[in-house]
């Protein structure tokens, strides 16, 4: 494993949440869960995360939003979409306003459905996201070679 | 002879700082998170979290930050290697602002404006400090009647018995030259919110591990002008000086956990009311001394 999947650092946005899946993930963090004994950071900073976590659903008006955190995130990065909401659109689905799940904005890796998502799904899926980040920083390494 | 220590000095430093600066980042993240009731990370996080953003695709906004962290960088290790081959104490403080200053112009060549507000805090925080720094430069002068940090292994007594006010004052302004809560308005490893990020707001990948390194390189620095006012007679007192720093190292993690983040304005005033009573009072104590 490489160095990337040592240290990931994340970026949480609630997109269209109704903030259960934000405290759970924000529970991840806490001394019950510790997340940070695998290094991950809650850094609020695009720039510098790897990990793009989404609650909620996309809709008209944050879709712009998601689409620009993520293009500002720098490779290697990686999304989970957390919470049952930002899957599939979840129960507010056919909203006249929903657009649907987080896929629909940008490409998603990984999916952790709950509803709220349980912290222990939140951290099974940053773990699934970790072998896709490093499959993806090993590929960002040979075209760097490449070029 | 001194050009050449100096040199020496600094390749030195700048070879064991960056190790002995990770180190103990890494155990500041450990006990941080055990005054947290947190197990915290491996000792080596720190370590990694750079290697993963040297890995990481180059991405800038201004093109030049890059070269702004390289210098500044270069200039802390100046400052580290006259400091630790025994040199000008002056000079050592004059450099390691020089690096604080190619630090601000870094934040400031984004032209985001959070690196902006950033970089105006960053510039409040040196505003801040550097009364302090250079009236325990001076305090240090009249206590062992040289700049040269060598000189103090000739004294029969330790400075701290003369200048223990500045000390105190230089303890005041060690939180914020470290980065820790309550003056760490310009940049924070706890933040959550864009605008606490501050200066590295648009920096990634490279620039922000440069970032880390020059910090670590700091601390370093730091903790020994911390230990230098406990030096004297020949070099076995580095042993108490290197206890002392880690012991004020210790208390500024204390510190860290304990505070919340405080206003500029807060930070300002006592920052100057310290350096000029703590700092004010010895020069005047030394002077009819």
């Amino acid at each position: 494993m490489g160095y990337a999947t040592k240290s990931p650092w994340v970026i949480h946005y609630d997109a269209s949440s109704c903030n259960g899946c934000d405290i759970e993930v924000l529970a991840a963090l806490c001394p019950g869960f510790d997340v940070e004994r695998f290094g991950i950071i809650n850094t609020g900073n695009p720039k510098h995360a790897d990990i793009f976590l989404v609650t909620g659903s996309v809709n008209e008006r944050n879709i712009s939003v998601v689409k620009q955190i993520y293009d500002q995130m720098v490779e290697p990065k990686v999304v989970v979409a957390c919470g049952t909401c930002a899957c599939s659109g979840g129960i507010f689905h056919d909203c006249y306003n929903v657009i649907g799940g987080v896929d629909q904005a940008i490409p998603v890796d990984v999916y952790a459905p709950g509803c709220a998502v349980r912290p222990e799904a939140i951290i099974d899926g940053v773990v699934q996201a970790l072998g896709i980040l490093d499959e993806k920083s090993k590929a960002l390494k040979a075209a760097k070679r490449g070029a | 002879m001194t050009f050449i220590n100096t040199l020496i000095g600094t390749v030195a430093f700048a070879i064991l700082a960056p190790i002995v600066g990770c180190l103990l980042a890494g155990l500041d993240r450990i006990i941080s998170a055990r005054m947290q009731g947190r197990v915290g990370p491996p000792l080596l996080q720190p370590y990694y979290d750079v290697r993963k953003l040297i890995d990481k695709d180059d991405v800038t906004v201004s093109g030049v930050d890059g070269v702004y962290m390289t210098c500044a960088l270069v200039f802390t290790a100046f400052a580290g290697g006259i400091f630790f081959s025994g040199g000008n104490l002056l000079m050592s403080a004059f450099i390691i602002t020089m690096a604080a200053l190619f630090f601000i112009m870094a934040a400031y060549s984004s032209r985001s404006p959070y690196a902006e507000v950033g970089a105006g805090r960053e510039t409040l925080q040196v505003m801040s400090y550097e009364p302090m720094v250079l009236l325990m430069a001076v305090c240090f002068f009249m206590a062992a009647h040289s700049f040269n940090v060598g000189d103090a292994f000739k004294l029969n007594m330790p400075v701290i018995t003369l200048i223990w006010p500045a000390f105190i004052g230089f303890l005041f302004i060690l939180t914020i030259k470290l980065r820790k809560s309550p003056f760490d308005i310009s940049t924070s490893h706890h933040a959550h919110q864009e605008l606490v990020k501050g200066t590295t707001t648009e920096m990634s990948g490279k620039t922000l591990a440069k970032v880390e390194i020059m910090h670590w390189c700091e601390n370093v620095l730091f903790l020994g002008w911390t230990g230098m006012f406990f030096l004297w007679g020949g070099p076995l007192s580095i042993i108490l000086a290197v206890v002392v720093a880690l012991a004020a190292w210790f208390f500024e993690i204390w510190v860290d956990n304990n505070f919340a983040r405080v206003k500029w304005q807060l930070m300002l005033k006592s920052a100057w009311i310290v350096a000029l009573v703590c700092g004010g009072v010895n020069v005047v104590f030394l002077a009819m001394l």
